[in-house]
Order: C-alpha cells, then structure tokens, then sequence
C-alpha cells in the first residue's frame, strides 16, 4: 500500500529504476544494511554555542559574556575548519572530527519558519515541507525501502514512540524496565485477553519481543536516573539492541533539556553539562557497537537554533538556524557541509539564516547508512 | 448498578473505590452536578505545606549559605559578605542550618506530593479533582531545576485549586502571575529594554545586562490560550513580553528597585516595567503599569481561539483522543455564552450525550491508572517516597510534565510497548499486596462494575493464582480505559 501509494506521488519520473537499483544493492553483494541512528536534541539546541563561528566578526558582539575563546586556551573551542571550533565539553565529538569520522553543518534548518518548540519538533520528524496533521515520520518511510529481511524497522529509545518513527514500518520502543519482571504465563494470558484489542495487543505483542531481545544486560541501566542525566545509559541500551541478532536497522535517541532560556554559561555551565553528557552519550554509542561502528552512521538534530544575540538573562530564545552533526565509522566526514551564512546577516535581525535544508542531512546519512539511491529518498521519503 | 455509574466514577471521577458505584446509585448526573456546588472540595488546606513565598524563602536560604560555605572555605571574611553582615542580610552561618535548608526542598516536594495523592484517594468529589488536574495540567507548571521545585505543588493550591469553577480570565491571571510560572518560565528577570532599571544599569560601568525574557509570553499565547495557530506572530509575543516586564518575586535582584516587599511575593516593580502602549494581534492596550498585562490576559481569555481550544482539550480528556464536533461545540458555546464560567462548562460536558457513551476510549495516563488502582483497593494513606519513584518508572513523575506543554493526553502517547509492559510489571507488584486481602473478582467488581466484560471475567476465574488474577484484572481492557 505504502508502495503502491509512493508510486501514485512521484508519478512518471522514472525513478523506479534508480530504487531498484539501491534496494538491490544489498540483495547483490549479500551484506545487511548498516544501522542508522537519529538523535533528537529536544528543546533547540544552541547552535553558535555548539559549533563556533570564533573568527567571525560579529560573533563576539552578538554572544557577549557568552561568547567562548578561540582555540588554543584551556577554555578554547577545539578547532574544526573553516573558521569554527567545537564546544569545549564536545571532546569525544572532536576525536571523531580528527578520525575524519563526523561532519558539521550550521545555518541548518527544517523548513518550519515559526517559534513553537511542538510544532517544530512535529515538521522536523515528519520530514514535511510544512507543519500538518500528517503522522507518519520520515525514518519510518525509509525503513520502508529497506529490503525485506530480519531488522527490516526502527527502535525508539524511550516510553514513547517517537513521530519520526511513526507509520506503516515496524517499529518499537524501549526503556529501562522496573526490577520487577512479569512472568511468560502472566504476559500470555494477557495476550490471549487483547485478542480483540487494536491498542494493548500489539503493544504487548511487540513489547515482549523487544525486551527478549533487550534482555539480560537491561538491569545495568534501571538506576539510570531520569531526564538528561542518563544519556550514555540510554545510548549504550541502543547499542545492545542494534548489535543482537537480527536487531533493528534504525534507533532514535531523544536527548532533552536544551530550552536554555536564562544562564546558559560558556566553556562551563548549564548548556556545557548537556554538551557533556551528549559527548558521553556518543562514545557510549560508539563503544557499545564494537565492530558494528565501522557500518554506524549517526545523524544528530534539533528543532530549530537559538538566537545569535544573548538575552537579557544570559540566555537564548527560540532561533531558527542552527548545528547538526553527521558522524559514525561508516561517515566520511571532517567536512562543513553545506552554506555559512555567517553572522553579518541575520534571519529576521535575530536568527542565524536558515541555509541549509536538514532533509539533505538526513537523506545524506540514509544513503550512507543504507546505499538507497538518494533520487528515490526524495521522492518517497521527503516528497511530501 | 448501571453502566452509567461506572462512567460516571472511571471516566468522569478518578476510578470507583470500593462501595461507589452503589453509592452512586441511580442518578450519576446528580452525583457529578453536586460535585460542581462544592468549590471548596478543590482545595488542599493543610498547615504543615509551605506558601510558594516561604518555599522561596526557603530555597533563598539555602542557596544563600551554600554560597556563604563557598566563599568561607576561600577566605575567612570577604569585604561584600561582612559588610552584607552589617547590613543583616544574611545570617551567620549555622551548620545544622545549612543542613536542614538542603534537606527542606526535597522534603516540602515529596509532602506535596503524598497530600495530592491522598486529597485524590479521599475526596469526596473526584469528578472535580479529575477537572482540577485537567486545568493544572493544561497550565502546567513544573519541576524542572533546582530553582522551581519548591513551587508546583503551592503553584497548584494557590493558582489552580482556587479558580478550578470559576471565570477562566480569573484561573489565567492566578497562573501566568503566580511566582511559581514568573520563575519557571523565566519572567522574573525580563526588563522592559527602555525601562528605567534598565538603563541605569547600561550607564554603571560594571553593567548587568538586563533585557526581555519572551518565555513566558510566548508559552501563555501558545499552550494557555489562542493557540499556535491562534493569529499571533513573533512581534505580538514581543509586545506582549514587554507588557510583561515588571511582574516579579521579591528578592536579592529585586533589592533596591523600588520594592519593598516581603521576600518571595509576587511584585510589581514599575523600574523594571517597559514603559508604553502595547498592540497585541492588532488590539492596543494603553500603558496601565501592572493592569495592562492583566487587561492583556482577560482579552485573550474572551478570544474565540481560546474558547475553541479549551473546549477541544476537554473533550480530548474527558470523552476521546477525536472527540465528535458537536462535543467540542457545545462546550466552547457554553464557554462563550457564560463569559469563560468553568463551572458553566463542566455542567455542559455533564449534561452532554457524547460523554455517555458506553464504550470506554479514553486510555488511562499512568496518573489515572496508578490513582484508581489505589482507589480500587481501598487505599486511604499513602508514603510519598515509593509512590514517587512508580509514577516516575510508569512516565509521569508528579509534576515534573517534560514542557510547559504538559502531560500528553491521548493513548499514542502512552500506550507505546515498553509503557504497556511497565503497567504489566507494576501491576504484579500490586497484586500480590492486593491479592493478600481480596479475592481477584470481588476485585473487579467493586472497581468495573456493569462494565466488566463477560471475557474479562473468564480469564479471571480461569487465573492460576490471586496473584495473577488481580494483574488480569489491572490490565485488562477495560481497566486501562476509562
């Protein structure tokens, strides 16, 4: 259906061939896709605070007693090219820079123009043009085009699933489970009671699944503690679930607390604890795939950007461009994709431009990830 | 007992407790409508809980002696805190003071918590309680620094419990200036740009940049009232963020700004406040120091964009995740017509046929389901510390909503695998302090009544165990709905 239905959209473009031609790819040479994870950075994460304009002339102006120093000085930002550094606290993301292992792109941006962290969040997952009452999420439209075969959907690391993840593809959820564990008896019987329920059966039905698989090693992160503190904890549980046995091709990691309103701080502080804990967050990623990193690739975004100018209150409000990162071992990276816009310009007297279209980061780290042709991308997983 | 009754305590109440559903007896309506005559049975009074201005207080001083502790540990007497000495800002420092202040947020939050549980266990009129924490929670504040935990649960008794059958203009302008909202969403320190405090402090050489917070602003345009696509634009939040510009809690910020208030009330100092007229979504509002922000808010409550969004909530948490049009017309008509009379619109949602419809479709948040499994067994007291950490295992910490969007309200949100499969592994704890004194169907009876299914009732007299019995129970179809 779901098929059938892109077909109708594209209409006579001739990309039928060029889909085959990246579905068959895997069929030739045998190998299983490699895996693809999407970290949301719920909240807006401050971009310029992220990756660092420091030569540009009006960064100083524009961020204040929040502006960070150059690289080279304990407080420094760790070089990338181009004039930008890295976030002090973003150290496991520069040695992956320095493996040419990530990429960064700035000015970046959905195509959402308005302020509403849920709006922004919902055109961001949909991968739509524009904000609607559309539910299914861009990563499940791609998991789509996967081959058929085992791992053939998506894991959402959390109690809920998350939109991007949302649509006809098989997908899940996962969260560190209580101490308590429900006997298999129990879990039958009770599938056996929502025979007649569309909600609860399939729910169960997959929860059981997920946790056989999740298993044994769950234990380790129920002490995880809540919120931003456990970003590594849920990182390394996504990474027990893509590397067993026929594991799901994608995972979504929703990080939050990046609304940095008031006292954001510099090199330390609010925002560099968060850069903290995302860093720990990525190695604990890395580690746990082991081997498998090497066919990883991993797209991290955010809503929208902050403002370039600091607040009243040492913060920042609602932007619109912002940072992204591509990076994993199957990434070819330490390159800036995309346009600067730089800072003599700003969207609205406020916003870093918007330049860059997020869509072609994502279609970027799905071709990366899965060799899908990038034509058939567009059209089946961001046409609409 | 009718299947009216088992709406009226599930759906409308907060889930039957043992005896209710006879209780309630032949005329549900008047069960609910009697409820709407009770204001007062909203209100959480008890002496022990602090006011949001003494947990202000108390958070000052703690955050104020773990600075002193700081600084002594650097040097013995530094010249601002001897000299804040003299003055008598600040108390010499007492270890065992020290102590307790660390102790005292943690402590105020979790008495917060156990007496909004019980007042939800023991409440004569749970209808109201469920329309209570429907509006604490379409106006959400919470718990999401060290600096706002002291506050949701007085945020709630003094903002909400008070309002919760009253005008929505009234309800709206106790919550967007209450000190618990200025602080959470980072009002209390936006200054009016051309205000005067802020620039006296653009001529002192060590400046403290001041300047306009939109936070608040934007979020009561937004989650409070019109809407996102209420008409509004980025300038609108603009003005409406300066117009907001003086509202504060009296504190160390405060100090010398004009106002002498007591420490953690909420104030207005016309220093901070941008001066002028302000146009809002093409309405101008002349400059009326603190009453242009409160004729700002009685405006937006009486905008039809409001009456239709809070009607379509209601119907959302009340009846269905798509609820039917004419629902939501009649209580936005109901809205309008009575000027935004809460009670008014409860009466209607009461009164309305689409509210009776047998079939369960709401799927119980983890809230609604830990509070009538506790109401199902007869629980009348409750420990905060272990309910705390269920709630926060299940997804839905008190007060501690991810955004000042607040708890999702329709079952994609919570229904996913991991969650289902949560309640499963809870409900097996439950069980076995529910089994010890129950019997599984006695069980099931007292808590679904009419409106336990024959197949439900099967695979409960077919349970291996109590045990297992009473976990059918909980999780059965028509237990997680309401």
């Amino acid at each position: 259906m779901t098929n059938r239905r892109s077909f109708l959209a594209t209409g006579l473009s001739g990309l039928t061939l060029s889909m085959l031609g990246g579905t068959a790819s895997f069929a030739q040479t045998g190998q299983s896709p490699g895996k693809f994870v999407f970290v949301i950075l719920r909240g807006a994460m401050d971009g310029l605070a992220a990756v660092v304009p420091y030569n540009d002339p009006a960064y100083r102006g524009l961020r204040g007693a929040i502006a960070l120093d150059g690289p080279g000085g304990p407080n420094g930002v760790l070089p990338l090219s181009d004039g930008f550094g890295l976030h002090p606290a973003l150290r496991g993301l520069h040695g992956l820079w320095r493996d040419k292992q990530m990429s960064f792109m700035h000015g970046a941006a959905s195509p959402y123009r308005e302020r509403s962290h849920f709006d922004a969040q919902d055109v961001l997952e949909t991968g739509n043009a524009t904000l609607s009452s559309a539910n299914t999420g861009w990563l499940n439209r791609a998991i789509g085009m996967l081959p058929n075969q085992a791992g053939k959907e998506g894991i959402g690391i959390g109690r809920t699933l998350p939109l991007v993840l949302k649509g006809s593809s098989k997908a899940g959820t996962w969260a560190p489970p209580l101490a308590e564990q429900s006997g298999m008896d129990t879990l039958n019987r009770l599938m056996d009671m929502y025979a007649g329920d569309a909600l609860l059966g399939p729910a169960l039905a997959m929860a059981i699944e997920t946790d056989k698989i999740a298993g044994g090693s769950a234990m380790a992160i129920t002490n995880g503690g809540r919120g931003g503190g456990a970003y590594a904890p849920l990182a390394s549980a996504a990474a027990r679930i893509l590397t067993a046995q026929g594991g799901p091709a994608a995972a979504v990691l929703s990080l939050e607390g990046w609304d940095t309103h008031a006292a954001q701080g510099g090199a330390q502080g609010q925002l560099a604890n968060r850069f903290t804990q995302l860093d720990s967050a990525i190695t604990a990623l890395k580690t746990g795939l082991g081997p498998m990193w090497a066919t990883t690739t991993v797209v991290v975004a955010t809503e929208f950007g902050r403002t370039a100018r600091v607040n009243g209150t040492g913060g920042t409000d609602h932007g619109t461009g912002g940072a992204a990162f591509i990076l994993g071992g199957a990434v070819a990276g330490g390159k800036m994709l995309g346009d600067w816009p730089g800072l003599s310009r700003l969207y609205q007297d406020r916003d870093v431009m918007p330049v860059n279209d997020l869509r072609t980061l994502f279609t970027t780290g799905l071709t990366n990830a899965w060799r899908l042709d990038e034509a058939a991308i567009k059209a089946r997983v961001f046409s609409v | 007992m009718t299947i009216d009754a088992c709406i009226a305590a599930n759906r409308f109440g907060l889930g039957a407790s043992p005896g209710q559903l006879a209780a309630i007896g032949g005329d549900p309506k008047a069960w609910l409508l009697g409820q709407l005559n009770q204001s007062r049975a909203a209100l959480i009074v008890q002496p022990d809980l602090a006011s949001s201005a003494q947990a202000f207080r108390t958070f000052l001083e703690y955050t104020q002696t773990r600075r002193d502790e700081q600084r002594m540990a650097q040097s013995p007497m530094p010249q601002d805190m001897a000299q804040d000495r003299a003055e008598g800002m600040r108390a010499p420092l007492d270890p065992t003071k020290v102590a307790r202040a660390a102790n005292l947020s943690a402590r105020a939050m979790g008495q917060e918590i156990e007496a909004r549980i019980i007042h939800a266990l023991i409440t004569p009129a749970p209808f109201l309680e469920r329309w209570t924490l429907f509006w604490s929670n379409a106006l959400t504040m919470s718990a999401k620094s060290l600096q706002t935990t002291p506050f949701p649960g007085p945020y709630e008794r003094e903002a909400i419990r008070p309002h919760v059958l009253g005008k929505f203009s009234e309800l709206l302008k106790a919550s967007a200036l209450h000190a618990g909202m200025l602080i959470y969403l980072d009002q209390v320190r936006s200054v009016g740009p051309t205000a005067p405090a802020a620039l006296a402090s653009a001529r002192r050489p060590q400046r403290r940049d001041l300047g306009l917070n939109e936070n608040l602003a934007r979020e009561i345009l937004e989650l409070h009232t019109v809407g996102p696509d209420g008409g509004y634009r980025q300038s609108d939040v603009t003005e409406f963020a300066r117009a907001l510009t003086g509202w504060t809690v009296a504190g160390p910020r405060t100090r010398g700004m004009g106002a002498n208030q007591e420490l953690g009330s909420v104030i207005f100092v016309p220093a901070m406040h941008e001066p002028g007229a302000r146009t809002i979504m093409g309405k101008v509002f002349p400059a009326a120091g603190a009453n242009q922000v409160r004729d700002i808010l009685d405006w937006l409550a009486r905008q039809p964009q409001t009456a239709r969004r809070l009607a379509t909530a209601i119907a959302t948490h009340f009846v269905s995740d798509t609820p039917p049009t004419s629902l939501i017309s009649r209580l936005e008509q109901a809205f309008v017509r009575t000027d935004g009379d809460l009670a008014a619109v409860a009466r209607t949602l009461v009164n309305s046929p689409e509210a009776w419809q047998p079939k369960a479709a709401k799927f119980k948040t983890p809230n609604d389901f830990l509070l009538s499994t506790l109401r199902a067994s007869g629980t009348r007291s409750v420990s905060a510390q272990p309910l705390r950490s269920t709630f926060e295992q299940l997804g839905q910490a008190p007060w501690r909503a991810p955004s000042p969007k607040g708890w999702p309200d329709t079952a994609d949100k919570w229904a996913s695998p991991d969650a289902v499969l949560k309640r499963v592994d809870w409900s097996n704890l439950a069980a076995d302090v529910i089994g010890a004194t129950t019997s599984p169907m006695a069980f099931a009876e007292n808590a679904l009544g009419a409106s336990l299914t024959p197949a439900t009732r099967t695979a409960i007299s077919r349970a291996q165990d109590a045990r297992q019995g009473i976990v059918l129970v909980l999780m059965s179809p028509e237990f997680q709905r309401r």
